[in-house]
């Protein structure tokens, strides 16, 4: 390896002169940069990609298999939810990696010092965040939605013979778009968990429990309450968005639900803007 | 130029940075000097954005830093060379940083050839060697051609011939009329390197000068002097206000009195002299004599003082 002392003026031999103030068109560049330059992105959505979609087609073709020998209400609680199988599963399995990969988006900044780069780089930290929000919403609403479809399509497949589901059947369309929307949001969700904590395990921790455990626990509370509370929670009102129908007495509907999911995440995300500028990087 | 005033930031009850005002200037190399602890990288911090000051500004071309229209033109910046995600390649890691400052992709490729990198430019920064860490940061420190540069200890953990490239890299850097910032525990790396100094010391001031002026103020600790009249010189000494310590050798060591003064003492009082010589402490010796009192952890230093050289 050589390095030799740069001539006078070598330096700024190549560079053409400035044109304008470095902002969100170029922190948008870096931070799709940053993302696809870092094998565990691409890995992980691979392999959650191969995991969900894998797993949904073992039940699918294990339930059709054993079809004959299900007694009649079973079949007719799976033939009244085709979608439970073929999209509520796979993307249950794929939120835990859309959960780690948000947190990671900011927490890997902090945990390995590139964030003091980063912010050298783009003083102005309110574009930083919101070129990460960005990019990470577009890539996570690209994978979610081709996620939500490939499941779909796929296990409509090998439901066929026993539960016949059409995408023009009421809500289903929705549901599956619906899923992708789903997989969007928790990114931007878990991202912001990542902004405010800022330490990997902590916030995965904090992010996983809240969605598989205190969300449920919440249904443990007495009376009304529980019911409320357990509505409300973010990710189970999130979730409403891809079940095709709802009972009538379900206390938010599909959009509802969504808007609910959205009004969490945007909080988060407010609070980690403030926590962003306000702390030493 | 970097120019701060009053400077402070406060961790908890601890006065990391404590008033400090100064101003970095263009086409020479500032050394910024001070003990562990003492304060630099937090003051550095400040400069660049990072932390907030507690009270006082510091401004980087006339502009508080998140001000710059881009940052990287202005002030290229090698803080600690592990503000880097070790899965991403050398190449990679540079391409993040230009393009937020809308630098063109090939200008990744000359900073890496300019530090010798080029070789492993595909090659995850993970396994980089200490010395490679340090010219990856000082490639992407380079990017944006900047007007300031300011490096943190750079030439920690480096092999000699990584250090002294490093020497003539900020000299270079100097001479073509930039700005240029280093902070160091270690005043002999500033003796080659360094036209101005400031020394801090439990964040406060302690000097601020040129490294002659540091020299001259600091370094001379004692005159020696040889005679074969010890005893007449030395009353002549002291009668002038000075002090006169009779060595083992038969020499005096004189304090507190100029050396032009004690030759003329002499002649005039007619002692004959062998010797008239300062005695010099090493810069070393000057700067841990300056902060001694300010050191934050101390371990047991003997005092540096006349008795130290003899």
């Amino acid at each position: 390896m050589t390095a030799t002392i740069p001539a006078p003026g070598s330096l700024a031999a190549s560079l053409p002169p400035a044109s304008g103030r470095s902002g969100f068109i170029g922190m948008l560049r870096s931070e799709w940069t940053k993302l696809r330059t870092v094998r565990s992105t691409m890995w992980s959505l691979l392999a959650m990609a191969a995991i969900s979609i894998g797993l949904m087609s073992l039940f699918a073709w294990v339930s059709m298999r054993r079809w004959d020998r299900f007694d009649p209400e079973e079949r007719l609680s799976l033939a009244h939810r085709p979608l439970e199988i073929i999209l509520a599963r796979p993307v249950f399995i794929a939120q835990l990696v859309v959960a780690v990969l948000g947190v990671m988006v900011i927490s890997a900044e902090y945990t390995t010092g590139m964030i003091r780069s980063t912010l050298q780089a783009q003083p102005r930290r309110l574009t930083v965040l919101a070129a990460k929000v960005t990019v990470f919403a577009a890539l996570m609403l690209v994978v979610g939605e081709a996620l939500s479809f490939a499941a779909f399509f796929l296990g409509r497949q090998l439901i066929a013979a026993h539960i016949p589901v059409q995408l023009s059947d009421p809500g289903v369309a929705r549901s599956v778009v619906g899923a992708g929307l789903y997989i969007a949001m928790l990114g931007l969700f878990s991202l912001a968990f990542g902004a405010i904590i800022r330490h990997t395990a902590g916030a995965i921790t904090a992010v996983l429990g809240l969605i598989l455990i205190v969300s449920n626990l919440t249904n443990l509370l007495p009376d009304s309450w529980g019911a409320h509370i357990n509505a409300w929670m973010p990710t189970n009102a999130g979730q409403l968005i891809y079940e095709p129908t709802l009972a009538p007495d379900h206390l938010l509907t599909q959009w509802q639900g969504y808007a609910v999911f959205g009004g969490w995440t945007a909080l988060l995300l407010a609070v980690a803007a403030v926590l962003l500028v306000r702390r030493d990087a | 130029m970097i120019e701060a005033e009053g400077l402070t930031k406060r961790f908890g009850d601890r006065l990391a940075v404590d008033g400090l005002s100064f101003t970095v200037r263009p086409g020479q190399v500032t050394g910024f000097l001070g003990p562990n602890g003492a304060g630099k990288s937090t003051t550095m911090r400040m400069i660049l954005g990072l932390d907030a000051p507690t009270s006082g500004r510091v401004r980087v071309s006339g502009q508080p830093y998140a001000k710059l229209a881009n940052p990287l033109r202005e002030v290229g910046a090698l803080l600690d060379a592990k503000a880097i995600h070790g899965g991403r390649t050398a190449y990679n890691h540079l391409l993040c940083l230009a393009q937020t400052n809308n630098l063109p992709r090939r200008r990744v490729g000359e900073v890496l050839e300019l530090v010798g990198l080029t070789g492993v430019a595909k090659k995850r920064s993970r396994g980089f060697s200490l010395g490679m860490g340090q010219r990856l940061g000082i490639a992407s420190a380079l990017l944006g051609d900047p007007k300031i540069l300011m490096f943190d200890e750079p030439v920690n953990g480096l092999d000699p011939e990584g250090i002294l490239w490093i020497r003539n890299l900020m000299k270079a850097l100097a001479a073509e009329g930039r700005t240029v910032f280093v902070s160091s525990h270690l005043m002999s790396e500033m003796e080659n390197t360094a036209d101005h100094l400031l020394v801090i010391g439990r964040g406060k001031m302690i000097a601020d000068c040129t490294v002659k002026e540091f020299i001259d103020q600091n370094s001379v600790l004692a005159i020696r002097v040889r005679t074969p009249d010890a005893a007449a010189l030395a009353g002549l000494v002291t009668t002038a206000g000075g002090k006169a310590v009779r060595e083992s050798d038969g020499s005096l060591l004189v304090t507190e009195l100029a050396m032009d003064r004690i030759g003329d003492l002499a002649f005039d009082g007619g002692v004959r002299l062998h010797e008239l010589s300062p005695l010099q402490a090493s810069l070393e010796q000057a700067f841990m004599e300056l902060t001694k009192d300010s050191v934050e952890f101390h371990a047991a230093v003997p005092a540096i003082g006349p008795e130290a050289l003899r």
